[in-house]
């Protein structure tokens, strides 16, 4: 048995949990039907930014950890990126004892109210529950139970500082503060380093901030993370571009032993077609940055944004759908998804699909744009889409999009948002000489530390993985605090 | 935050500030721009670094008064506060010596083309410099870029001072005059656009440093995107600077004036909100 193992057996073993199990029975555990999270009515939350989740309440927590049969071999933890102790957060919800769940959390998981938001449970704790595998039922809504406990705590007002390690003193240097880093400057001051966060921004959070929308994850609830994190002595600069305002040569003569590279995938990709650049067509970053970021929908703010009646979105992931979903809540009368495959292959989470579908945004699915026409002044007017049929699968398993000759057929739009996906950001491979990067400009690390070809040059989230999620640059985040770790425990004091 | 630490009118409408970045002025070179955003609620826009103290740990900027945000940047006096300056960014200028060098600088695009007349001279080359405005008062840094120039010629289109006439007429009479191996050109869109028509006729290589609308400055957004050779780049990470011929001013200017509406509506609303 891995350290681990005995460490979650002995855990279950537990008085308050063993009292847990045996006061309801399985079979009544398994035959509660699954909590369904309370959301705004789609066509009044489609006209706010207000957040379309509300949230559980108590009663329908308790309810729902109630289901948790708190498993011998919890095969939830394996599909979680941070190796969050689920079993254990929910049984404390089941004991009512909420600001002991979200410390449970708050072990492995830096900003336990973003994921509980965010994340793809779906695809991760949720498919690996047993009640997926094995029982063919909806799982434990564990991303529900684990934003409940986070806000519970937040609300309570009386928020816990993890425990950090006595300061060591030593300078590690974390860049970019996304998922990535943020996770990885939690751990890296939990072990006592002196850690500092370099943001190119003029915010902290990066993509939590200029990319998801308010109406899925509240700025606010991204700050009242952060704040925790300078409580626990994480040291943030804002508008500091390693790679240019200082090198990482720089850095090291300034005391930074190690450093950690998140900077994320920058580079948003367009597809390059005729028209592309008229006035009125938008990367997603730039259209979410300006109305995330930068406000640009509020009054008072000074950063404007083009708005548009009949909105066309490009893409099929998560940015596409926030996209779309935020051109409807600045007043469009059509917002539309074009996507070259079908629903079925769509990158997107089910939950964002649905919610988008609810809200009356139009899905033109098996459809690709390939031109743009603009009025006199430039702005984008029309757009010539072609249908698509599904071939062969391609090398990412799904069903080949394929053009159908002569189907070409004109949409009126005035604004366009292409969100076909990103790629890395050059400035740092650029800026660190001999640096391995691979043919698509990510860095190459090894996958258990984190660590590059370069001693000391730790990388993880988009940056490595080209484009992926929160969660997984989380788990990169902790990955790469612990090689950190290891690296200045076995290199550098030695 | 970064300190205002010297201020000085240009004309009504353009002034020089001096701020506090020690780190941006140690690292900045001839080319570099900053991002800068006045108040939580701010706009970034980008802004060349005319000069730096890497000593005194300044940078310069020029600003123009367009609209809101230069309007309050402009406000404001040594001893305020700008709340957010991040660089330097975008890629340094090419300097290499090639011989006689034209730099051409429109308006308040004098200011981004002192540090490369400078650059330029020191690298060895002969320095002629054209300087156009609309008018006496915006020609600006005539003494600095005298300095660093073998010859300065000088066009208003009003004739207030210098030859009455465009930039390009200044520009022609240098180039049908002596041999022209390289020519910068930095001002107003539509400046650049006949400057460049110009030079290429007489096939001089032109480099043009393009003044788009950002929003972040390092890659991420796609804003400052323009057709270069047929290509799409970002003129905040591939440039500012490109090969003048191959640049598509037409769509520049276009996307240019994505805002234009928008801007002269607030900017109204903001004199009228100071009255």
């Amino acid at each position: 048995m891995t350290n681990t193992e005995t460490y979650l057996k002995k855990e279950r073993e537990k008085e308050w949990r063993v009292d847990l199990r045996k006061q309801i029975k399985n079979k009544e555990r398994i035959s509660k039907t699954r909590v369904k999270m309370p959301e705004q009515e789609p066509d009044i939350r489609n006209r706010n930014s207000s957040e379309v989740n509300l949230g559980l309440t108590e009663e329908q927590a308790v309810n729902e950890a109630q289901r948790c049969i708190d498993c011998p071999n919890p095969t939830c933890i394996t599909g979680c990126p941070v190796n969050i102790n689920i079993p254990k957060f929910i049984k404390k919800i089941e004991g009512k004892d909420y600001t002991g769940a979200a410390h449970v959390l708050k072990e492995t998981n830096a900003l336990p109210a973003v994921c509980g938001r965010v994340c793809p449970q779906e695809a991760q704790c949720e498919l690996a529950c047993f009640y997926t595998q094995k029982l063919k039922k909806p799982a434990i809504a564990i991303g529900h139970l684990e934003r409940f406990a986070a806000d519970y705590e937040r609300n309570s007002g009386n928020i816990s500082v993890p425990e950090t390690s006595k300061s060591n003193s030593i300078k590690v240097a974390v860049i970019g503060s996304g998922p990535g880093g943020l996770a990885a400057a939690g751990d890296l001051a939990k072990y006592g380093y002196h850690v500092t966060v370099f943001e190119a921004l003029h915010e902290i959070g990066g993509v939590l901030k200029y990319g998801i929308p308010e109406f899925r994850l509240p700025n606010e609830i991204v700050d009242v993370e952060i704040d925790i994190m300078k409580k626990m002595g994480v040291r943030f600069v804002t508008n500091f571009i390693v790679g240019k305002t200082a090198s990482i040569e720089d850095l090291k003569d300034e005391g930074y032993k190690a450093f950690f590279v998140a900077s994320g995938a920058g580079l948003p990709r367009f597809m390059n077609i005729p028209g592309e650049n008229y006035v009125g067509i938008f990367s997603s970053n730039e259209y979410l940055t300006r109305v995330n970021l930068m406000g640009a929908s509020r009054e008072d703010y000074d950063t404007p944004v083009l708005k548009g009646k009949n909105v066309a979105v490009i893409g099929g992931g998560n940015t596409a759908m926030d996209s779309v979903r935020t051109a409807k809540r600045l007043g469009a009368e059509r917002a539309m998804i074009i996507y070259r495959r079908s629903i079925q292959e769509m990158p997107a989470r089910v939950e964002e699909i649905k919610h988008a579908q609810e809200e009356g945004i139009e899905f033109m699915n098996l459809n690709n744009p390939v031109e743009y026409f603009a009025d006199k002044q430039g702005r984008v007017k029309r757009m010539r889409v072609q249908k698509m049929e599904l071939g062969e699968p391609d090398s990412s398993g799904r069903r080949r999009p394929v053009p159908v000759e002569g189907s070409e057929y004109d949409v009126d739009v005035d604004l366009v948002v292409v969100s076909v996906g990103v790629s890395p950001n050059p400035l740092i491979p650029h800026a660190v000489k001999g640096l391995n990067v691979t043919d698509w400009g990510t860095i190459k690390v090894d996958q258990e530390t984190m660590q590059s070809n370069i001693p000391g040059l730790f990388a993880g989230g988009d940056i490595v993985r080209g484009g992926a999620t929160v969660i997984l640059a989380m788990g990169d985040g902790r990955k790469a605090a612990a090689g950190i770790h290891k690296y200045i425990q076995e290199k550098v004091i030695k | 935050m970064s300190k205002i630490v010297g201020k000085q009118h240009f004309s009504e409408h353009v002034i020089m500030l001096e701020i506090d970045a020690p780190r941006i002025a140690k690292k900045r070179e001839a080319g570099h721009f900053v991002i800068v955003k006045i108040g939580k609620k701010g706009e970034r826009i980008p802004l060349t670094i005319s000069s730096a103290d890497p000593e005194k740990g300044t940078i310069s900027i020029v600003i123009q008064i367009v609209g809101v945000t230069s309007h309050k940047v402009a406000s404001l006096e040594p001893g305020d506060e700008l709340t957010d300056v991040v660089g330097p960014l975008g890629q340094a200028t090419h300097i290499e010596k090639k011989g006689t060098v034209l730099c051409a600088g429109g308006g308040v695009g004098i200011a981004p083309l002192l540090p490369i007349v400078q650059a330029t001279k020191n690298a060895g080359n002969k320095v002629i410099t054209v300087l156009a405005a609309r008018n006496k008062d915006l020609i600006i840094l005539e003494e600095q870029i005298r300095k660093f120039s073998d010859e300065v010629l000088i066009t208003t289109d009003d004739g207030s001072y210098g030859k009455k006439g465009l930039v390009t007429e200044g520009m022609e009479e240098i180039i049908t005059r002596e041999k022209i191996n390289q020519a910068f050109v930095i001002g107003p869109a539509i400046m650049m656009k006949y400057a460049s028509l110009l030079t290429k006729k007489f096939s001089i290589p032109t480099v043009a440093s393009l003044n788009t609308i950002m929003v972040d400055g390092t890659g991420m957004c796609g804003a400052c995107r323009v057709s270069v050779d047929g290509k799409t780049k970002f003129a905040c990470i591939d440039g500012p600077e490109f090969n003048a011929h191959d640049v598509d001013f037409d769509e520049l200017l276009v996307r240019l004036g994505a805002y234009r509406e928008e801007e002269k509506e607030s900017y109204e609303r903001y004199l009228n909100s100071l009255k």
